[in-house]
């Protein structure tokens, strides 16, 4: 061994000798430079960094999670339901009728006098038909929020399926599945839904008494046609997405080392554009819930006694000059969702997209 | 370019088929004939009238004598009325298409101004106003917003009165309809002008000594206007939509409100005929609309 620890040479070795060279030993401090400092980030931690950074994002998200929690947890605590007329006694009490926000009726207040008892009060006032209206609202926010997330994944499922299908394929595949694409996406969708809403609501008969037969024929004729029409614009971001990066090298190796399509598609591809889909789906949400609203207001939404936030805000009309707070509650609710859903997508969008990154 | 007119064109024919072909097939499934709910006929008489609206032929001949019928703009008679369809489509639409078009014309105007004054006072205080303004309007529907201006204005201010074919202003209908897609062409410009402000034109024209409102009116804005084009057809669909219930709300009789009363009544045949009227126009907005884009933006290849 010579010095530098560099063993000797052999006669044949193409070794370098490395003593002819002026080599330097590195000082501490240069040694220190290649220390990792701080841990590596992957894609997902660095944009959720980026998201907890964004107030209006982590806001949106605070207040979602809160009407979630308000959602779950309102039913339990208030002792009233929301199809349930105020009764006192087991008689009906005419006298809570359009009662505002934390009022008693009469025979309510005659009743606590009596009795001692203290009664829930009616946070948001009573309705004309004498109904608790906070759990009304309550139950109208739990239908329109289910109506927008399962909505959103009958979405997810069909256009990514479809979307994945048609771009891994391509060729002649994926012209004649695009053209079918270009077509639904040309029909007017609130139309349709419209017209299927109508017939479905007269053709379709379900067994009284299970959780579709309360929602009404109404919501899963929307279903259906979220289901029909609304994937399109999935499908068509899924495959554009795909047909560029089914090109990269490591598809061909996967490929080359025998995977199946499928695999490829699910193991491969699909994590890579992961981040869009998920942006599309959150933005989608907020769109059913629109959707359904509107529906619900022009009377063909969930079925009496179920209420909706459009069909509360519908019946609120009837009796707007007197009691406007029955609009502004679910008005204010509808608004609330669907904004800070928005917000959440913007704020997702410029976490996640790879095409905003610096 | 010709080839993709008529390439989008045949789409177009496609897409009014396949609606009159939904709209006519999902109308016939619903149980019950138009002469059932009446008072019992004899099986002569029912049969005779079955001939009369040509009801005994196979459902395939009913729907080509329908697209016929159609397209010499024959709709038929309302089920609930009795009155031609067609009459009541052109006299409702006449309505309709005014306070639809205005709202679109003051949506346009008002969404690429504000959209121009946010991206050229980028992050200083009128920018933040729009982004937020526009941000909120983006999650108010039409239905509530007429709703509330209805209250405010007609009912507790009474600035406005109540409209009534006399009486007929129309400057809250037309706010209700415009104000969605008017944040969302605020939004759209916004984006579109600060990418147009970014590119190396405008840093020419602005190095050549060319004047500040030149190079905004002409170097950027028109650039940036591009897009808006794009969002014509979908505003259409949206100001559609929004005219249903804006029109209900209050009490206008144009194409929406007979839309919603014909579903409420189930009038089927009204409903048939608003459908297919209000998706041939969709549609047709939609073709020129993606033609005109094309037309004027030569970067953009032919397929």
């Amino acid at each position: 061994m010579s010095e530098n620890n560099i063993p000797k040479k052999q006669i044949l070795s193409t070794q370098i000798d490395l003593s002819k060279f002026n080599f330097e030993k590195a000082t501490d401090e240069e040694k220190r430079q290649q220390d990792v400092m701080s841990e590596s980030t992957t894609f997902f931690k660095d944009g959720m960094k980026k998201l907890r950074k964004n107030p209006l994002a982590m806001g949106s998200i605070i207040v979602l999670v809160a009407i979630v929690l308000l959602i779950l947890i309102a039913p339990m605590v208030v002792p009233y339901s929301y199809s349930e007329i105020i009764s006192i006694n087991g008689k009906r009490d005419r006298t809570a009728k359009e009662l505002s926000a934390f009022q008693y009726s009469e025979n309510e207040i005659a009743y606590m006098e009596e009795t001692g008892e203290k009664l829930f009060p009616h946070i948001m006032g009573t309705d004309a038909m004498c109904r608790d209206y906070f759990i009304r609202v309550i139950y109208g926010t739990r239908v329109s929020l289910t109506v927008g997330i399962f909505a959103s994944i009958i979405v997810l499922i069909i256009g990514v399926l479809y979307g994945s299908i048609a771009g891994y394929a391509g060729g002649k595949v994926d012209l004649f599945m695009m053209r079918i694409v270009d077509i639904i996406y040309s029909l007017p969708d609130m139309l349709i839904i419209i017209l299927l809403s109508v017939v479905i609501g007269q053709t379709l008969n379900i067994e009284s008494g299970s959780f579709l037969a309360s929602l009404g024929t109404n919501m899963i004729s929307i279903y259906i046609v979220f289901g029909l029409l609304y994937w399109v614009g999935m499908a068509r971001l899924v495959r554009g997405q795909i047909l560029s990066i089914k090109e990269n090298e490591y598809i061909l190796a996967a490929k080359s080392i025998g995977a199946k399509p499928g695999r490829i598609i699910l193991k491969h591809i699909l994590p890579n554009c992961i981040s869009v889909i998920i942006i599309t789906t959150a933005l989608q949400i907020p769109s059913a819930i629109f959707t359904e609203s509107f529906l619900s207001f022009i009377g063909l939404g969930v079925q009496a006694p179920m209420p909706s936030l459009g069909s509360l805000a519908n019946s609120a009309r009837a009796g707007l000059q007197s009691y406007p707070s029955k609009l502004v509650f679910p008005a204010l609710m509808i608004c609330l969702i669907v904004l800070a859903f928005n917000l959440l997508g913007d704020g997702l969008r410029d976490a996640f997209d790879p095409k905003l990154r610096k | 370019m010709l080839r993709y007119v008529v390439k989008r064109a045949c789409l177009a024919i496609v897409t009014i088929f396949i609606i009159c072909a939904i709209t006519f097939f999902t109308m016939n499934a619903i149980p019950g004939g138009p002469f059932d709910s009446e008072k019992a006929t004899t099986p002569e008489v029912k049969a005779a009238l079955e001939k009369r609206y040509n009801l005994d032929k196979p459902l395939v001949e009913q729907f080509v004598i329908y697209l016929g019928n159609f397209f010499h703009g024959d709709f038929g008679v309302s089920l609930k009325t009795g009155r031609d369809i067609s009459k009541t489509l052109v006299t409702s639409f006449k309505i309709s298409a005014k306070i639809g078009g205005i709202a679109m014309a003051f949506a346009v105007l008002f969404g690429v101004f504000f959209g121009s004054i946010a991206a050229l006072m980028r992050n200083r205080l009128p920018d933040r106003i729009i982004v937020f303004i526009s941000t909120l309007a983006a999650a108010v529907p039409s239905f509530v917003l007429a709703t509330l201006l209805l209250l405010v204005f007609c009912i507790k201010l009474g600035w406005i009165p109540v409209w009534s074919p006399t009486n007929n202003s129309i400057i809250l209908p037309v706010i209700s309809l415009a104000f969605y897609p008017m944040a969302y062409i605020t939004r759209l410009t916004k984006s579109s002008m600060l990418d147009a402000l970014g590119q190396d034109y405008v840093r020419t024209a602005k190095a050549k000594g060319v004047a500040t409102h030149k190079v905004i009116f002409k170097h950027a804005l028109r650039n940036a206007l591009i897009p808006v084009i794009t969002y014509v057809g979908p505003m259409t669909a949206s100001i559609i939509t929004g005219s249903l219930v804006v029109e209900n709300i209050f009490t206008i009789g144009g194409l929406g409100q007979k839309f919603v009363t014909g579903i409420t009544n189930r009038d089927y045949s009204m409903i048939m005929a608003t459908t297919i009227f209000l998706a041939v126009l969709m549609v047709f907005i939609n073709l020129i609309s993606d033609i005109i884009y094309k037309l004027v933006d030569p970067r953009i290849t032919f397929e």
